[in-house]
């Protein structure tokens, strides 16, 4: 942790927050969910516009001369809670942090196919995906195949960022096959795509272009624990709202005390959750040489309190927990699946056993 | 209003008028109470200046830079957790003037005569009695569990007052004379061989009136007061990466390599997760109280230490083998300090059993942060309203 790491919110990150909050009760609330996760488009039509180009939130990452509003990570972690709490699905994770991050290692001073595509983004006109499963992890080399599968929001792209043998390209999506799969998060679509060899146009080749999709990946997995923070916040105060109502044995549940343990348990890890989520969300917005450690302790972290504040939260409301009416299942869902995106909690142990040098046996 | 500044010269001429290298060391402590920089959010004439608590950092920098003698906090945590909030709070000027500065310097050692063989997690069942005697009050009873006991001059001290009261409205406060000859301290030996803790007994103790904190029969009220110092007082220092417990475990995986196993390691980074964590947590909760804006978190902050340092010198015994078997000493000893970190991991592991129990059990800190953070519903309570003399006991 550097000096200046600040761990705490801004009064501009709180009015952000509020914004997003509100827009997200308005037009994506848990049933109009609910009705759309079976459909070939579970995206809520017109909200991207919104959050992306209204409130400016898809370019938060992008300094201003280069088309965006030149804020930071620690902006784009507070969307990226309310997104958690509400389980929206929307292309933000892949499109506004993880293709913008990518393009922004390439961008330069501006000019160029990176820095044009880059704008594009920052104006949430054209939302981009970078072509890797969604399980890899940043230390990880993406595979390097005509088709990959397991590509998050692939249905959603315009553009297609696709790492190949001789470097990073652009290939319009009009060009590629998008085969939707069915997911375990219904709110966040998974799809296998290919790609015709030679078409779009090369943005990066060589180490330039692999360093790129790491820092994408990086900061995507560092931005994943405020989405799990969010998730993992909603699922306690479902739960403690409910099970303050819920009466049995003539009691409101919540005052047994095995239940009040288990949520003040979820509340310490929670509070964990927030400061590792806050600690990475800083170090990718100071550019610290610690970021790597950072959102690897952030990722090992979060990604486990997540899952279990869902599986809590599922357990604690009984029957109806386990019904398609009742949003618990969003959660979960979106919890598991967050647990194996962007690197497994393991994975990422594994990266810090390396920076920290304390090395498995031979 | 003190800013940075200010105290930054104001130490800087401490440190010149007082020079560390050629003060006795008392002296210098003294001398630095005097100038309002042992504690800067005290008021002035009390070792403070009415400063932001915050400004203190500014203040031990400059003093740990200048290799300044510190009063060793981990002798006297009692004093200056719990008893000087307390008596800054409840006591008459005479008091304050009295006990803070030999409390502050160190001279004084302060004691918790709080807990009862009967009374520990329900401390508001306490036995133990106060009945005035003209302006005395005279304490009969048995005390458990107190730390340095056997070092202190001086102890906080609740007793009841009024039986026929219901138990929480019949308690009061007082600073207790651990010199009365009322007062006998026998070492109670635990489980790391050592007596860190002592039974207390008091018979007929006499206590002046002038040393009652807060109204007669109000003590509990104080003593929330001090609990709650108690429970909060974790945080304020920064530490850095494997500042902790951790640290250990860390440098011995390191050095040893033909210890190492793949179910450890996957253990083993469990945990530097989990501790890096907790440093993020409590440099958050610094960061809060700067800020003025103090979170709930400081009880976070107790519960997960005494989970992590649990789990971390466990796996350390563990990680250890044959060697781990082993233990420093058993030898019967009444220590000045606690040491949490110190010694070897057997004694680690046995020592940090009492970190879930001590300043409350870690059952009782769950209770708390389910009714008063999350709001859930209290325990159906069968003791509110009935005087204490007819509770079973
Ligand atoms: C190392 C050490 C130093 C100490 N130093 C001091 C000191 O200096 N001064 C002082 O006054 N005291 C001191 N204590 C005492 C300490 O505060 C008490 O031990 C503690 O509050 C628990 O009380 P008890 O021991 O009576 O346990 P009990 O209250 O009898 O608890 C027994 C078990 O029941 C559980 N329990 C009790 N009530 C509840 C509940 N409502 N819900 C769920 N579980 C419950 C507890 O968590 C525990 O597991 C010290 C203790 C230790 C271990």
């Amino acid at each position: 942790m550097t000096e200046q790491s600040d761990l705490l919110y801004s009064e501009t990150e709180d009015d952000l927050r509020a914004t997003v909050r509100a827009l997200l009760a308005d037009r994506a609330g848990h049933q109009s969910l609910l009705d759309r996760i079976e459909t070939d488009d579970p995206y809520v039509p017109g909200l991207w516009t919104s959050l992306a180009g209204d409130i400016g939130a898809a370019g938060l990452l992008v300094p201003e001369k280069l088309g965006g509003l030149g804020a930071s990570h620690r902006e784009a972690a507070v969307v990226l809670e309310e997104l958690g709490r509400a389980v929206t699905p929307l292309p933000y994770l892949t499109s506004a942090v993880v293709a913008t991050e990518t393009l922004l290692a390439l961008a330069g001073e501006g000019g160029g196919p990176a820095a044009e595509l880059l704008a594009e983004l920052a104006s949430g006109r054209t939302v981009a995906v970078l072509v890797v499963p969604l399980s890899t992890a940043p230390d990880q080399e993406p595979p390097i195949a005509p088709e990959v599968a397991g590509v998050a929001d692939a249905v959603a792209a315009d553009v297609l960022l696709v790492p190949r043998a001789d470097g990073l390209y652009a290939v319009p999506a009009g060009e590629a096959t998008v085969g939707p799969q069915t997911p375990l998060d219904l709110t966040r679509p998974l799809a296998r795509v290919s790609t015709p060899p030679g078409g779009g146009i090369r943005l990066a080749e060589g180490d330039a272009a692999r360093a790129a999709v790491r820092r994408g990946l990086l900061a995507g997995a560092g931005l994943l624990a405020s989405e799990q923070l969010g998730l993992a916040e909603w699922c306690l105060e479902e739960t403690v709202r409910h099970t303050r109502e819920r009466h049995q044995f003539n009691r409101p549940v919540g005052s047994f005390q095995a239940l009040k343990h288990r949520m003040a348990q979820l509340w310490l890890d929670v509070v964990g959750a927030r400061a590792a989520a806050r600690a990475a969300a800083d170090a990718l917005a100071t550019g610290s040489p610690d970021a790597p450690l950072t959102v690897a302790v952030a990722q090992a972290y979060c990604s486990k309190v997540a899952v279990r504040a869902a599986e809590e939260c599922v357990q604690l409301h009984g029957g109806i927990g386990m019904t398609w009416e009742h949003p618990a299942h969003l959660a979960l869902k979106r919890a598991k699946s967050d647990q194996s995106a962007l690197g497994s909690a393991g994975r990422h142990q594994d990266a810090i056993a390396a920076l920290m040098d304390l090395p498995a046996p031979r | 209003m003190t800013d940075a500044e200010e105290l930054r010269s104001l130490t800087r001429k401490l440190l010149a008028e007082h020079p560390p290298a050629t003060t006795d060391r008392t002296d210098f402590l003294k001398a630095r109470f005097d100038a309002g920089l042992a504690w800067v959010h005290y008021p002035v004439g009390l070792g403070g200046l009415d400063a932001p608590r915050a400004l203190q950092a500014v203040v031990d920098a400059e003093l740990a830079a200048a290799g300044a003698p510190d009063n060793d906090p981990r002798r006297i945590g009692i004093g200056l957790g719990m008893a000087a909030p307390t008596l800054l709070a409840y006591g008459s000027d005479e008091v304050k003037s009295r006990f803070l500065r030999p409390l502050w310097v160190g001279e004084e050692v302060w004691c918790q005569l709080f807990s009862e063989p009967g009374a520990g997690s329900d401390l508001a069942a306490l036995g133990t009695r106060a009945v005035r005697d003209g302006e005395d009050w005279v304490i009969d009873g048995q005390k458990v569990w107190t730390s340095s006991a056997h070092i202190a001059r001086w102890a906080i001290l609740i007793a009841r007052t009024d039986p026929d009261a219901p138990k929480h409205r019949g308690i009061t406060y007082f600073v207790c004379d651990m010199t009365d000859p009322g007062v006998e301290v026998r070492p109670l030996r635990q489980i790391t061989g050592e007596a860190e803790f002592n039974e207390v007994f008091l018979t007929g103790v006499r206590i002046p009136d002038a040393h009652c904190l807060g109204e007669v029969g109000d003590g509990w009220r104080v003593a929330q007061t001090t609990l709650m110092n108690e429970r909060v007082s974790i945080g304020g220092a920064r530490i850095p990466r494997e500042g902790g417990m951790i640290g250990k475990l860390a440098t011995t995986w390191r050095e040893r390599p033909e210890l190492r196993t793949h179910e450890l390691h996957r253990r083993l980074l469990d945990l530097w997760v989990d501790a890096e964590v907790a440093r993020f947590t409590g440099e958050r909760l610094r960061q809060q109280l700067v800020a003025g804006q103090p979170g709930p978190e400081g009880s976070a902050m107790k519960l997960g230490f005494a989970r992590l340092n649990q789990a971390i010198s466990g796996l350390e015994v563990e990680l250890l083998g044959d060697e781990g078997l082993l233990y420093g000493e058993w030898e019967m000893r009444r220590p000045e300090l606690v040491d949490f970190t110190g010694r070897d991991a057997g004694y680690r592991y046995l020592r940090s059993k009492g970190n879930s129990i001590e300043g409350g059990t870690s059952e009782v800190l769950l209770n708390i942060v389910a009714e008063r953070v999350l709001g859930l519903p209290p325990e159906p309570r069968n003791d509110k309203d009935v005087a204490w003399k007819d509770l079973t006991r």
